[in-house]
């Protein structure tokens, strides 16, 4: 599903450059659960903006579902972002003014769906996060925990091929994490390919394998205890 | 890309976004707002105005000029001055030949006169006119006609009375065509109901010319007369070459200004056209600039907010919005708003136009008459909006998609 080899990435500061991925190699299956993991700074949310198609890198080569991520314009970054990736950020980043059924359904907009088919598959997605009953609610009448399931349903109501997190559960107390966790478990289970950064063990315990990322290398990678379904 | 504009969801997009955000989207429409609601009421009131002098003068020709005689005031070829001068036929020929570009030369007679109905008695201003008069002064007929050209020809004893001579004469609701009344002892027939203009020389009873001369014992002589330029003559040299005419049979010194009256019409329409065009000029160029003002407001809040709004267009972005699909909904929420603001503006200038119409209906003189604006002029104006709004729009969509997703999403 995710293949990249030997691929750097620096940032300008001023006239020098930061390296901040120095060669990564890592190869994500189609129904994997990976956590990635690492001190602050090593590069973590670099490496999934890239993967995200958010950012570009410098050097090195990305395949996405098979295809070649290469000099990329916008309008089509965009493409295969609303086809192939979802996203589930530390800071929800739902819209303030919609309301949780309608953030979940713009993706849905953006790919060309009518309005009603719009309306009852994002029902169907809240449903799955089990906040049905919150449809017509804004985000700023919903919990941390609430919030990040209606992100969750927003980015898998495309139907993606991968779900990117960065860092998911660092705005929510640690019962909280444990259910998100679980809707992203339960996701996993039915086949989806996900991507997840944690700075807890305990929440990358909970993944099928672990990639350690320090000063912009892979320290380590190693599955877990988790039974793969 | 053009699907967008009809698709109904990208307008229910824009309609949530405006809807949602009330209070943005008021502020930001009340410069547009303003400055058509400037526009609209100034341009109907300008027009009001216009109609209010079209009204009043507009019975009269604008070409035209009246021409009398007074007395000399220098003396010329062996004649004193202060002697008094008398217009006549002859110099309506003189004229109607000698003068290049003359349309009509009306010549009139006027005189006092007591007219009897009944037991009523009242002293009128009698005009001894010839038909064409109608061609140079519109005649409002309520009944019946003007004096025509047998009434002239035969001498006959008819007129035609205003209004203001029907009231004080009869009672109202009665019909008067075919009645007789007594002008200077002498009975004519009312052949028509005029309704004058309420402006110029005052016509309170019409006979023919012929009659006039007849029973005031005029021979050829007359008050005075009308002349009107055909169009692409000025009047105003038509007014003068008359006046060398006059002065030559006359024997009048041509440096003497005062031995000859005159009012020219189309010295006084020059004037009050001029000042119109120049209202309307005042408030085309202040409700413009206002409208231009307030558009580029419009552009100016659309740049802070989509400055406020780079988070939330990283989000769309990272879902899946193409660049042009962020473009085109911050183009289309600068279209509708200013379109949206134009229209509110049109409609509260038209309330207002409507009210102060409704006010002036029920004033005996009103200033303004039907003040109104033309719908073509409507139309242009919200094609200029539409125009200006997309134009606007365009720096802060330009704005919104410059920014990299990962580094709008990273904006806090
Ligand atoms: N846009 C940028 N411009 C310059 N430097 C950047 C930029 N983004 C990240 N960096 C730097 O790159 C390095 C890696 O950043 P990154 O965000 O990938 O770290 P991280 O592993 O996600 O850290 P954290 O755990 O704190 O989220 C950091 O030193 C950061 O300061
Ligand atoms: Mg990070």
């Amino acid at each position: 599903m995710i293949t990249i080899k030997k691929l750097h990435k620096s940032y300008p500061i001023g006239k020098d450059f930061l390296h901040v991925l120095k060669g990564i190699d890592l190869e994500v299956k189609e129904g994997e659960f990976v956590s990635i993991m690492g001190s602050s700074g090593s590069g973590k949310s670099t490496l999934l903006n890239i993967l995200g198609l958010l950012d570009v890198h410098d050097e090195g080569e990305y395949y996405l579902n098979g295809q070649l991520i290469h000099d990329l314009d916008e309008r089509k970054a965009a493409i295969l972002r609303n086809k192939f990736l979802g996203f589930v950020f530390q800071s929800f980043n739902l819209i303030s003014y919609k309301t949780a059924v309608e953030n979940v359904a713009l993706p849905l907009y953006y790919k060309g769906l009518g309005r009603k088919e719009r309306h009852e598959k994002a029902l169907e997605y809240l449903e799955k996060v089990g906040l049905k009953e919150w449809a017509n609610h804004l985000p700023n009448e919903l919990s941390g925990g609430q919030k990040q399931r209606v992100a969750i349903a927003r980015a898998l109501v495309t139907e993606p091929k991968v779900i990117l997190a960065d860092e998911p559960t660092g705005a929510l107390d640690s019962a909280t994490s444990d259910t998100v966790m679980e809707i992203l478990g339960d996701i996993n289970k039915e086949g989806m390919t996900i991507v997840v950064i944690t700075h807890e063990e305990d929440i990358a315990e909970m993944t099928h394998r672990i990639v350690r990322l320090k000063d912009g290398i892979i320290t380590s990678d190693e599955k877990t205890n988790q039974k793969v379904n | 890309m053009l699907k967008n504009i009809f698709d109904k969801d990208t307008w229910q997009e824009i309609s949530e976004v405006l809807r949602k955000n009330k209070f943005r989207t008021a502020v930001t429409m009340l410069g547009v707002f303003w400055g058509v609601f400037l526009l609209v009421s100034l341009l109907g009131a300008a027009r009001g105005l216009k109609n209010k002098f079209d009204q009043e003068l507009g019975d009269f020709a604008t070409n035209s000029v009246f021409i009398w005689a007074q007395t000399t005031s220098k003396p010329f070829k062996g004649f004193q001055k202060g002697r008094p001068i008398t217009l006549n036929l002859k110099d309506v020929e003189i004229i109607r030949n000698g003068v290049e570009g003359v349309e009509y030369v009306v010549p009139r007679n006027q005189t006092t006169s007591t007219v009897k109905y009944k037991t009523r008695k009242v002293s009128f201003g009698i005009s001894g006119d010839y038909p064409f008069l109608a061609e140079v002064q519109k005649q409002n007929l309520v009944f019946g006609r003007f004096i025509d050209h047998l009434d002239v020809e035969e001498k006959r004893k008819v007129c035609v009375i205003s209004v203001d001579v029907y009231r004080q004469l009869f009672n109202e609701g009665e019909y008067v065509i075919g009645r007789y009344i007594s002008i200077n002892d002498i009975n004519f027939k009312i052949v028509g109901l005029n309704k004058n203009g309420r402006n110029g020389p005052s016509d309170d009873i019409n006979i023919p010319f012929t009659t006039f001369q007849e029973i005031y014992n005029k021979g050829e002589d007359i008050s005075w007369m009308m002349i009107t330029a055909n169009s692409g003559y000025n009047i105003n040299d038509v007014e003068n070459q008359a006046k060398t005419l006059l002065k030559i049979a006359h024997n009048i010194n041509p440096e003497d200004t005062r031995a000859l009256g005159s009012f020219n019409f189309g010295e006084l329409f020059k004037k009050l056209t001029g000042f119109l065009s120049g209202m309307q000029f005042l408030t085309i160029f202040v409700g413009i600039s206002t409208l231009i003002a307030g558009v580029f407001a419009i552009g100016n809040i659309l740049l802070i907010t989509v400055k406020e709004r780079t988070k939330e267009i990283g989000v769309r972005r990272a879902l899946g919005a193409k660049p042009l699909e962020i473009k085109m909904q911050i183009i289309l929420e600068s279209v509708t708003l200013t379109l949206f603001a134009g229209v509110l503006g049109i409609i509260f200038g038209g309330f207002i136009l409507y009210l102060i119409n409704a006010f002036s209906e029920n004033s005996p003189e009103p200033i303004l008459v039907n003040a109104s604006v033309s719908i073509p002029i409507v139309l242009a104006a919200l094609g200029t909006l539409i125009l200006m709004g997309s134009l606007i729009g365009l720096i802060p969509a330009h704005r919104a998609i410059i920014i990299k997703p990962i580094d709008a999403l990273r904006e806090e």
